[in-house]
């Protein structure tokens, strides 16, 4: 019992739950942004991975580490653009497309970096984001060290949550978003276009979805290796839903999720002896599934999530 | 007269092979009001849709105070001062009525909403026409009277000058209906200018200045509702003269079906609230009331696919626990279900396989489907029920809404059922179609048959029902004789108004008795 007290009291495990919990906030907002504006975005783990790739590979050729950022972003974008051309224009399964974006660009990411990078014993690296300590916060006693000396992309992700929050609820923009999601003709009806609306989401979303993969292997790590998403696309899904579709609770969900794996990753070196670690892996899906089903009882999901617009047609 | 504010001029529009409008003009002047009668198919959804941008014309255009429109844009109608009321609201049910009425009003680029403008002009609306309405509700929790209300406001806050309403009372019970229309002709006083879309005449006479009647897509005829009757309205409408049927006097026989105290429900929500009915042989019973206040489930309980949670149902004489399909089938309970396309047919299956699926196993021959005979089977339900337009070959959803209907009552009544549940059967009907339902409801009546009418038709629940009893929020009202029913005693029952408790029991002791 007291090592779990101990491990929760570590400020290391703080540190380390706002870390593992980047790349899910980045992940879920993007989701969120697209199924805010009636589209489910199953590319993600795909542009995840391909973020993770392209990123790494523009900085191991000597560009900037946010250039890389940007690079991962432009990249996502470009696979929401073909997300929402097959689901938005024409009218396709957003289950099936999304499911093909990931196939595509999982593959295609292995493929460019084989191309690129000559097979090594120990993979190329690069430098990383290094922690930002924030002046003055920082010196605090354990939550200094525990929240306040992050790398950038970190704060970033933060402040974009509370960004979309805003965005979201707060603007003309957000509630067309929001109308587009939940009836895209009372959307039309009100002069707004939800065709191009929807576009606009599923591309900003994708973008943050590039930028997540590229957190892997700008911040998180030093290099790329093929499995590295492991999955953090489905979660940040089941995370949306979590989320009840609102941007500040994407954040919490995240960080909830992050925090059930940095412990469960402490806890393995506590006990790791007495069962198999596999077991431990498992604790932060199991939270995360019975959050969930106590959280999305409640969830309004956006009436128009995977109805494909046609105009004309009712 | 000044010129009008809105004029349309030889609009045409095709759908493939069919011209939905046909060289179509109207003008409409400040502070009048115009109906656009027709059946459905006539071609009045698509006209307004062209004048609102939805569509864009093959020809013609539309001038609003004398200036062309850009077809084809939904803003520039918006911004020319063109609201549209649509007949299924253009709303978002998660959002709320002040969010409904917002979007798309403010710049998308701009930083913040204006809530507190936006709510301070909205109220001042609601203010001036009488529209009550809570900004901060959500919409989906609002009556369906009520969403309209956020539909008109909706158009009156992006200053609506012209305003355009798609069968605005298809949705409404009698008396919601009465206050729009006091409320359309203020707007009209106040020199706002209206469209709106019906094919019910009397709406059409007491409310509008001008009709104007479309046929076949095309602009038949052009009266002034001072000039103008019901008759001749009908008759141009039509085409050609149609009566609907009549029921005449009967003596019902033998109570088939009888419930006490029956309630359902599901999901946590009393669907049905302890209802009580009777249905005698060779009698109609009509269950009015506006959709969604508990007949869907009323028809599905007696269609065996929702069950009581208590009270009783007495099935000729015996009492019933529950009721599945298949008991449902083999008592001979025929049942006609709301919506045609989904539950009463399978779109894409041949007529002849649609017409004995629910009888399957008296045509399947050693576990195989006995094609030949169910062939037959059809044949002989379109040879008796005039059903257009298909072979018993023929997927099913090739037909018409009134052939397809046809087919459905074919299916029960040519076995001649002992109980019929007819759930909105003339839904979405043209009259002739109509005539030609309640045609074959009256006649399976006179052979004997128990029809549960379920509808939210005033007239076609007067026309053919002996006895009517008014569903609200899942109660029945006691029953009225069908010679004591009128409009207005219909509206206050659908709205919740008849004596209740003890009155009402001794109420229907009296109607049994007589």
């Amino acid at each position: 019992m007291s090592a779990i007290v101990d491990i929760i009291a570590s400020a290391g495990l703080w540190a380390a739950v706002l870390r593992i919990a980047t790349p899910l906030i980045l992940g879920t907002l993007g989701a969120l942004l697209c199924e805010r504006s009636g589209v489910l975005n199953l590319g993600i783990e795909g542009i995840m991975t391909f973020g993770a790739m392209i990123g790494w590979l523009a900085v191991y050729h000597g560009a900037d580490l946010w250039t890389g950022f940007a690079i991962a972003a432009l990249a996502g974008a470009l696979f929401g653009l073909l997300h929402a051309g097959l689901t938005v224009t024409l009218g396709l399964s957003q289950h099936v497309s999304g499911l093909g974006v990931t196939l595509f660009a999982s593959s295609f990411s292995y493929y460019v970096f084989r191309l690129a990078v000559p097979v090594a014993g120990t993979p190329p690296t690069i430098t990383p984001f290094q922690p930002l300590a924030i002046p003055g916060l920082s010196d605090l006693p354990f939550v200094g060290q525990a929240f306040f000396t992050q790398t950038p992309p970190t704060y970033v992700a933060i402040l974009l949550a509370l960004f979309l929050a805003y965005l979201v609820f707060r603007t003309p923009l957000g509630l067309a978003i929001r109308m587009t999601g939940e009836n895209p003709h009372a959307a039309e009806a009100q002069g707004i276009n939800p065709m191009v609306v929807r576009y606009g989401a599923v591309m900003a979303g994708s973008a943050l979805m590039g930028m997540a993969g590229a957190f892997l292997t700008l911040s998180a790590f030093n290099s790329f290796f093929p499995t590295m998403v492991q999955g953090r696309g489905w979660i940040c899904i089941a995370l949306v839903v979590f989320a009840s579709w609102r941007p500040e609770r994407a954040l919490l969900g995240a960080l909830l999720f992050a925090f059930f794996d940095g412990f469960q990753l402490r806890l393995q070196t506590v006990l790791g002896g007495a069962v198999p670690y596999q077991l431990f892996l498992m604790i932060p899906y199991i939270l995360s599934i019975a959050a969930l089903a106590v959280m999305a009882r409640r969830a309004r999901v956006p009436q128009a999530l995977m109805q494909p617009y046609r105009r004309g047609e009712r | 007269m000044s010129t009008p504010v809105l004029e349309i001029e030889g609009v045409s529009k095709r759908f493939g092979t069919t011209l939905a409008n046909d060289d179509i003009s109207l003008s409409l002047a400040k502070g009048e009001i115009v109906a656009l009668l027709g059946e459905n198919g006539a071609g009045k959804t698509t006209l307004m849709s062209i004048l609102f941008g939805h569509y864009m014309p093959d020809s013609g255009r539309v001038l609003v105070n004398g200036v062309e429109l850009p077809p084809g844009k939904p803003r520039a109608a918006i911004r020319a001062g063109i609201g549209m009321v649509h007949q299924h609201f253009a709303l978002a049910p998660n959002l709320t009525v002040l969010e409904n009425v917002t979007t798309g009003t403010e710049s998308l680029w701009s930083l913040s909403l204006r809530r507190a403008d936006a709510r301070a002009k909205l109220l001042s609306i609601s203010e001036r026409f009488g529209l009550k309405v809570d900004p901060d509700a959500r919409l989906g929790d609002l009556s369906v009277g009520e969403q309209q209300r956020v539909e008109i406001l909706k158009a009156l806050y992006n200053d609506a000058r012209i305003l355009v309403l798609d069968e605005p009372t298809a949705v409404l019970t009698q008396i919601e209906a009465e206050h729009l229309f006091a409320t359309l002709k203020d707007m009209a006083r106040q020199g706002l200018s209206l469209i709106f879309i019906s094919h019910k005449l009397d709406e059409v006479m007491s409310t509008a200045d001008r009709v104007l009647v479309l046929r076949g897509g095309r602009h038949v005829a052009e009266r002034k509702a001072s000039e103008t009757s019901k008759a001749e309205l009908a008759e141009l409408m039509v085409g050609r003269t149609v009566e609907r049927p009549v029921r005449e006097a009967s003596t019902p026989g033998e109570i088939v079906l009888e419930a006490a105290g029956l309630t359902v429900r599901t999901g946590g929500v009393d669907r049905l609230k302890a209802v009580d009915f009777r249905l005698r042989a060779g009698e109609i019973l009509g269950i009015i009331g506006v959709s969604g206040n508990g007949q869907a489930v009323l028809a599905q309980l007696l269609s065996g696919t929702a069950q009581k949670t208590s009270g009783d149902i007495l099935l000729f004489g015996e009492p019933v626990d529950t009721l599945s399909v298949a008991d449902v089938v083999s008592a001979g309970i025929g049942r006609i279900p709301e919506d045609r396309n989904r539950e009463g047919a399978i779109g894409e299956m041949a007529i002849w396989e649609n017409a004995v699926l629910e009888r399957l196993s008296r045509f399947s021959r050693h576990g195989l489907v006995d094609r030949r005979a169910g062939m037959a089977f059809s044949q002989r339900i379109i040879d008796a029920f005039d059903v257009r337009g298909g072979t018993p070959g023929s997927r099913i959803r090739l037909l018409s809404g009134g052939n397809m209907q046809k087919l459905i009552l074919g299916r029960n009544l040519i076995e001649r059922p002992r109980i019929l549940v007819a759930a909105q059967p003339a839904r979405g009907l043209d009259e002739g179609a109509v005539a030609s339902v309640h045609e074959r409801i009256l006649e399976a009546r006179r052979q004997g048959t128990a029809v549960l009418l379920i509808s939210e038709d005033l007239d076609e629940v007067m026309a053919l029902a002996d006895r009517i009893q008014a569903i609200v929020g899942g109660r029945l009202s006691p029953p009225i004789p069908a010679d004591e029913a009128s409009a207005r005693r219909l509206g206050l029952m659908m709205a919740g108004e008849w004596p209740d408790g003890e009155a009402a029991t001794r109420q229907e002791e009296v109607n049994h008795a007589v």
